[in-house]
């Protein structure tokens, strides 16, 4: 099977994945049953002065009969004493020596910085997670994502934490911010080792019709929570890349943000990730999912004849560009399998309402076929003038393998929007007819 | 029933145990998530293989969202025996039937039990979804029958402003929906629940009152602006052998109505029941008889299994129940002890040659005892009775009354018709439907203006036209519907 040891920033972990910081990895008891599940690492819940926390904090929204398909919390950083998780931290890294302890942290002051950074080396840490992202509670005490969200405080507080780490420092980076990659170069700029994202995205997942309180609510009130599992993947993803791809970043990358799946782990390895931490999908099924998550990425990786995680990273990072670089003149339009339609219609009426009106609906004789229960059912027909390659029908389409996308050979030579404008400007070319 | 000398056989609780609803109703949660996997097809084949058209992957999304109301709406202005045809409607042959998950994943969206969610909700709660208009167009209708037919007719003329009035025979509305489902499909209430709404929208109802007895014909068409006749079909018919007048031997909807008007627990069965036939009302006889304690259940059937009229799900039905079939058996004698009931059935075996004649093979007689005899061999026309009382009304050659599919308009111009007296025998819902049909076919013949056609927006076409291809729609249309069956009669 491939090799899926990690070495991110100097922190060695046995596998990509680690335990999130986050209410499954507060406690010695929950790090130690993480690992025995075969977790490579835990990111403990974030350490600072005690908070105290409300009742209730969770919520979520369900999609489809799938639960949680979205979740949010107001839970704040670790509500027990540093002295309590100082002392566990050295407990569990004594007991688990070869996998990967993070510490994750968030104070306020220069002073508190540098005495819990020594007090979590001490405690035997392999590395330490600075934790700038939480949008709820903790920011409104300049803590957090106020930190994540102001480039220049980032690099401060960096700054300091960089005066006395001896162990890797990685930056947790919040994604409530216009660009990304401004507080990661900040962190770069400061020293940082790594970088993880994303932390939580401000929310509210929902309002009770009948009390019009949102959830989730303390005593007829909420607050805005920070949003995370599967919904929030397609964010973190972007966020990610943009790190990977940026010149001036090139940090290593723990890579967050709604994985619960060895799919998943694969894109965001792809997308230039190291190692991948994971918080919701275990408050959903437990730690037992990691033997899927393993399990599936080796036999992927076997699979593609890949012989290690390593080899994996970044191979998707560069398959994205700006807009302006892609080929105008490419071109692809759907092909529906009428062996495999179901006569549902779902591609028509999307095409037809919300596209490009180039399905129409015809009578199943012509073709000598009937897709669908009912005798006389008009079936699906691609206009192919009309269709521009959405990719909508394909999306709708219920059956796999019904609806394909074909390229086609347009016999031009590839235009980019940037090429194209600079050979307008140069009068080599006439501009392309407005599409009617 | 008359004649009982049976005993009933169960204690109330087992006989109750044993003739609850098959179907558990669904959670909410259930429903939600049923609900989440219908595709929300566009032109949706369900809707067209639903003989009352019922706009049903609409009502099922609202099912999703927690608009149930709106969903039992959807279903209830198209069907106003929703609640019964979610539970008696072989939906296996018609909406789910063609539902394209079968293509999909051999499993088809739960139509049926949905639609019961849905209208449960609204009859557990008193909420009244459907209205009649304020204004009323001093129009006044006649229906007789009380069955799903007239029913379907007169709720669709009440929400049309019209006036009308019921003459049922029996003393309870619904026909054979209070009086003819299995036990275990639906309850009497559930219909009872259906008529107290259609009472709501101010249609009155006379029962106990036999048109042609009680009152005659033509002092109703006299009265009237317009007649709807949908009473159904007659008696169960005699199998023409020796023996039928023994105790014991009773038509098998007569045994039905027997376990729907008295308590479970004294109703009376045999210990060894046969029933002769085997079409659907077969399987509901046999069924309910082997859960009410009979010991020994056979359905026995002069033609083949492949030519039996049930559907594939009662058949195993009732297999699962303990039902014997015997195929390719004739009755010639029923045979009668000393006091006159009924202890064993002569058979004679048969065979069918290739042109689809049926002989009996000489030297191949045996006897097969019971106590208990139930006929179910098909029901005669009611051609004799609208002779009698409507005299110039046109009848076709199967004894059943000739109308135009579309309007429900007979020979005769002020009367319509629709449901098993008029198609002759199909389901429930089909009656429904003609109902409606021939409500709409009324209120243009009463000279009233053209109702546009409701909209289905899971169907709605291209530029607002009802899609599609030259079809009726929106499908309140038994052409489609039609279309199916012939094609599937071909097929079959």
């Amino acid at each position: 099977m491939a090799d899926l040891s990690i070495n991110l920033a100097g922190i060695q972990s046995p596998n990509p994945f680690w335990i999130a910081s986050g209410p499954p990895s507060n406690t010695a008891y929950q790090a130690h049953r993480a690992f025995e599940a075969g977790w490579g690492g835990v990111v403990w819940k974030t350490i600072g002065e005690p908070i105290v926390n409300v009742s209730s904090r969770y919520s979520g929204i369900d999609i489809g009969g799938t639960r949680m398909a979205g979740f949010n919390n107001i839970e704040l950083i670790s509500d027990r004493s540093p002295q309590t998780n100082f002392r566990e931290l050295a407990e569990i890294k004594k007991f688990w020596p070869d996998r990967a302890l993070i510490a994750s942290l968030m104070v306020e002051t220069r002073e508190d910085w540098h005495d819990f950074i020594k007090r979590s080396e001490d405690a035997g840490v392999d590395g330490i997670e600075l934790n700038f992202g939480c949008p709820h509670g903790m920011c409104e005490r300049g803590m957090g994502s106020a930190v994540g969200q102001n480039p220049d405080v980032t690099e401060t507080i960096v700054g300091w934490v960089m005066e006395v780490a001896r162990k890797p420092v990685i930056a947790k980076l919040t994604p409530n911010i216009t660009d990304i990659t401004a507080a990661a170069k900040a962190a770069k700029r400061a020293g940082a080792d790594a970088i993880s994202l994303i932390n939580t995205i401000n929310s509210i997942t929902q309002v009770n019709l009948d009390t019009f309180v949102p959830e989730p609510f303390v005593d007829g009130f909420s607050s805005h929570g920070g949003y995370c599992g599967p919904a929030v993947k397609p964010i973190a993803l972007q966020m990610v890349q943009s790190c990977a791809a940026d010149p001036d970043v090139q940090l290593p990358i723990s890579g967050i943000g709604g994985i619960g799946t060895w799919r998943d782990a694969a894109e965001f390895i792809a997308l230039g990730s190291t190692s991948l931490q994971v918080c919701t999908a275990v408050m959903h099924y437990g730690f037992r999912i990691v033997e899927d998550l393993i399990d599936g990425l080796g036999n992927y990786l076997d699979s593609k004849g890949i012989h290690s995680v390593n080899s994996l990273r970044g191979r998707a990072v560069n398959q994205i560009k700006e807009w302006k670089y892609l080929d105008l003149n490419y071109k692809r339009i759907a092909s529906i399998n009428y062996d495999r339609c179901i006569g549902c219609n779902l591609c028509h009426i999307a095409c037809e309402d919300g596209a490009h009106q180039a399905i129409r609906l015809i009578e199943p004789n012509g073709l000598g076929l009937g897709p669908g229960r009912v005798p006389g059912k008009p079936i699906p027909e691609i206009v192919e003038e009309s269709c521009v390659g959405c990719n909508l029908c394909a999306l709708v389409c219920p059956v796999q393998g019904c609806i394909s996308m074909v390229s086609v050979d347009t016999g031009r030579d590839c235009l980019t929007w940037s090429d194209y404008q600079g050979k307008i400007a140069r009068g080599e070319m006439a501009p392309i007819p407005a599409h009617l | 029933m008359k004649q009982m000398n049976l005993s009933a056989k169960l204690p109330a609780d087992v006989a109750a145990e044993n003739m609850a609803e098959l179907q558990p109703a669904y959670t909410p949660q259930e429903a939600a998530v049923e609900a989440s996997r219908c595709l929300f097809c566009f032109d949706a084949p369900c809707i067209m293989a639903c003989p009352t058209g019922i706009d049903i992957p609409s009502f099922i999304k609202k099912i999703e969202t927690e608009n149930i109301l709106g969903s039992a709406r959807t279903i209830l202005s198209a069907n106003i025996l929703g609640a019964s045809c979610a539970r008696v409607c072989p939906t296996e042959v018609l909406c789910e039937g063609a539902c394209v998950m079968v293509d999909r994943q051999r499993d088809p969206i739960k139509i049926g039990r949905l639609q019961r969610f849905a209208t449960d909700y609204v009859y557990e709660r008193g909420i009244d979804v459907l209205k009649s208009p304020q204004q009323k167009s001093g129009r006044r209708i006649a229906v007789i029958g009380a069955g799903p037919a007239g029913v379907g007719c007169a709720a669709e003329l009440a929400q049309l402003g019209h006036s009308v009035v019921i003459f049922e025979r029996k003393p309870l509305p619904g026909g054979l929906n209070t009086y003819g489902i299995a036990y275990y499909k639906m309850k009497p209430a559930i219909s009872l629940a259906e008529m107290a709404l259609v009472e709501r929208l101010g249609v009155e109802f006379r029962c106990g009152i036999e048109v042609g007895h009680h009152l005659s014909t033509a002092r109703l068409q006299e009265e009237f602006d317009a007649l709807f006749i949908g009473i159904g079909l007659g008696e169960g018919q005699a199998l023409q052998i020796p023996g039928e007048e023994f105790h014991g031997v009773y038509d098998a909807l007569d045994f039905i109505e027997e376990i729907h008007s008295k308590p479970l627990h004294e109703v009376a069965v045999g210990n060894s029941v046969i029933v002769i036939g085997c079409g659907n009302t077969a399987i509901d006889a046999i069924t309910q008889a082997k859960r009410l304690g009979a010991q020994k259940a056979i359905v026995a059937y002069r033609r083949s299994e492949a030519e039996m009229s049930a559907y594939d799900f009662e058949y195993e039905l009732a297999q699962r129940d303990g039902a014997t079939f015997y195929f390719n058996v004739s009755p010639i004698e029923l045979i009668g002890d000393e006091a006159g009931q009924v202890c064993a059935v002569k058979f004679v075996r048969t065979e069918t040659s290739n042109n689809g004649q049926l002989t009996l093979i000489p030297g191949t007689e045996f006897t097969e005892p019971a106590d208990m005899v139930l006929k179910a061999v098909g029901q005669s026309k009611q051609s004799a009775w609208l002779t009698q009382n409507f005299p110039a009304l046109r009848l076709d050659k199967r004894g059943v009354v000739e109308r135009n599919p579309a309007t429900g308009q007979t020979s005769v111009a002020q009367l319509f018709a629709g449901g098993d007296c008029a198609n002759g025998g199909r389901e429930v819902v089909n009656a429904v439907g003609e109902g409606k049909k021939a409500a709409r076919g009324i209120h243009a013949f009463l000279g009233q203006a053209d109702i546009p056609a409701p909209r289905q927006p899971s169907r709605l076409g291209v530029n607002g036209e009802p899609c599609c291809s030259g079809l009726e729609a929106p499908i309140r249309a038994h052409e489609l519907e039609e279309l199916y069956f012939n094609e599937a009669e071909q097929h079959g």
